[in-house]
């Protein structure tokens, strides 16, 4: 497989959110504008960039019973210097997202990748998939965080261009389910048309 | 491959992988440890300067704790030269709809409320956050008003409140915490003329 072959493949045909339905916590948590949805994927990415090509680094000295604690450590060894570098340098993102980034620790798509690729794959294989299942997850957020705030808030991206209230809904928990069953149905549609 | 699982090899792994990290993490903590004190210090500051009359002192470093039924509130005194303009009162309670709000409640030195200012919130978003000033006009019906002839409770509760809409949950319990500074500001106030008998 190409390089830019790993990369697409986590945009699109892996796609954690839409084909994986991997990280379904964080995904309808955080979701409730495009800017957090943005934010929450660009945290994640840059977790499992770094996560998985250190656990690629080290894969072939990790005694196979011991290999999840290790990597839950270095996984959650990025998260935290992400919480400390967000909290120094971005405290409003910081505020809105808090309670959702120590969860990147036991977020499935990380270990996931941590397990299913980056333990069997050279560094910078390792590397791509991070960079290409991280942008995937970021789309996937933005758009749902996207449709969200359009349907609820009646904004984009925080700017405001109608006056009131939207559909209410949306932006509560409920309103994220049923928004990602159909941006789901909407996907699978565009894939096997792709096909 | 990975080598053999023996306890040597893993106690071994182990030991080194966690060894780096917190050195690693311990790195980072120091290098970041004063941006994250600026960058809260900042907001107090903005918030401070955003609820209470102008002022010329630096009412982070006269700052003092202030005891009420069990709970323990930080008080700032805004001063100009000599004189105290109010008090910014950093309240809060665990009544909202998403847990603990934080307020910062200006006082005037007549009694009235200067402005107020939401410190953190986890309330929903669409919903509750609407107490956030510029999302609504809810937190502006605060501004001037006098705690002593303006009932701090939603109207449906018999207050002079208006409430957010589909939001009573966390209209109550901002009006909470500003009657929780309110009683703050008037002990603040009880010890001020207490001290001011003294002195003549």
């Amino acid at each position: 497989m190409s390089k830019l072959n790993i990369l697409t493949k986590g945009i699109l045909k892996e796609n954690p959110v839409f084909v994986l339905l991997l990280g379904m916590c964080p995904t309808l948590g955080t979701t409730t504008s495009a800017i957090n949805g943005l934010g929450m994927g660009l945290a994640t990415t840059f977790v499992l960039m770094l996560s998985n090509v250190v656990i690629s680094a080290i894969a072939g000295f990790v005694p196979a019973k011991v290999r999840i604690p290790s990597y839950i450590v270095v996984i959650a060894s990025f998260v935290t210097i992400l919480q400390f570098v967000m909290q120094a340098y971005t405290p409003g993102l910081y505020e809105t997202l808090g309670l959702f980034i120590p969860l990147i620790v036991v977020n499935c798509i990380v270990l996931g990748r941590a397990e299913a690729f980056a333990s069997k794959n050279s560094i910078s294989d390792s590397f791509m998939d991070g960079v290409g299942i991280g942008l995937g997850f970021t789309a996937a957020l933005t758009v749902l965080g996207l449709v969200r705030e359009l349907l609820g808030s009646a904004s984009a991206f925080g700017v405001k261009f109608i006056e009131g209230d939207g559909i209410l809904v949306f932006v509560l928990a409920p309103g994220a389910f049923i928004a990602l069953g159909y941006l789901l149905v909407l996907f699978n549609k565009l894939k096997t048309k792709i096909k | 491959m990975a080598r053999e699982s023996t306890l040597k090899n893993m106690v071994i792994t182990l030991a080194s992988i966690t060894l780096v990290s917190s050195a690693l993490l311990g790195g980072v903590y120091a290098l970041t440890k004063s941006p994250i004190d600026m960058a809260k210090v900042a907001k107090i500051n903005a918030a401070i300067s955003k609820v209470v009359a102008e002022f010329d002192n630096n009412p982070s470093s006269e700052k003092f704790a202030k005891e009420m039924g069990g709970k323990s509130y930080t008080v700032y005194p805004a001063r100009m030269g000599d004189e105290l303009v109010g008090y910014a009162i950093e309240s809060f309670t665990t009544g909202g709809f998403g847990g603990r709000i934080v307020l910062m409640v200006g006082f005037n030195s007549d009694g009235t409320i200067n402005n107020t200012a939401v410190l953190s919130h986890a309330e929903t978003p669409g919903l509750g956050d609407k107490m956030v000033e510029g999302k609504s006009d809810f937190s502006v019906q605060f501004q001037g008003k006098n705690p002593e002839d303006f009932k701090l409770l939603v109207k449906k509760d018999g207050g002079d409140v208006d409430a957010i809409t589909a939001s009573t949950i966390t209209s109550r319990a901002f009006c909470e915490a500003v009657e929780a500074a309110w009683e703050v500001y008037k002990l603040c106030n009880e010890e001020n003329i207490k001290k001011e008998v003294q002195d003549e």
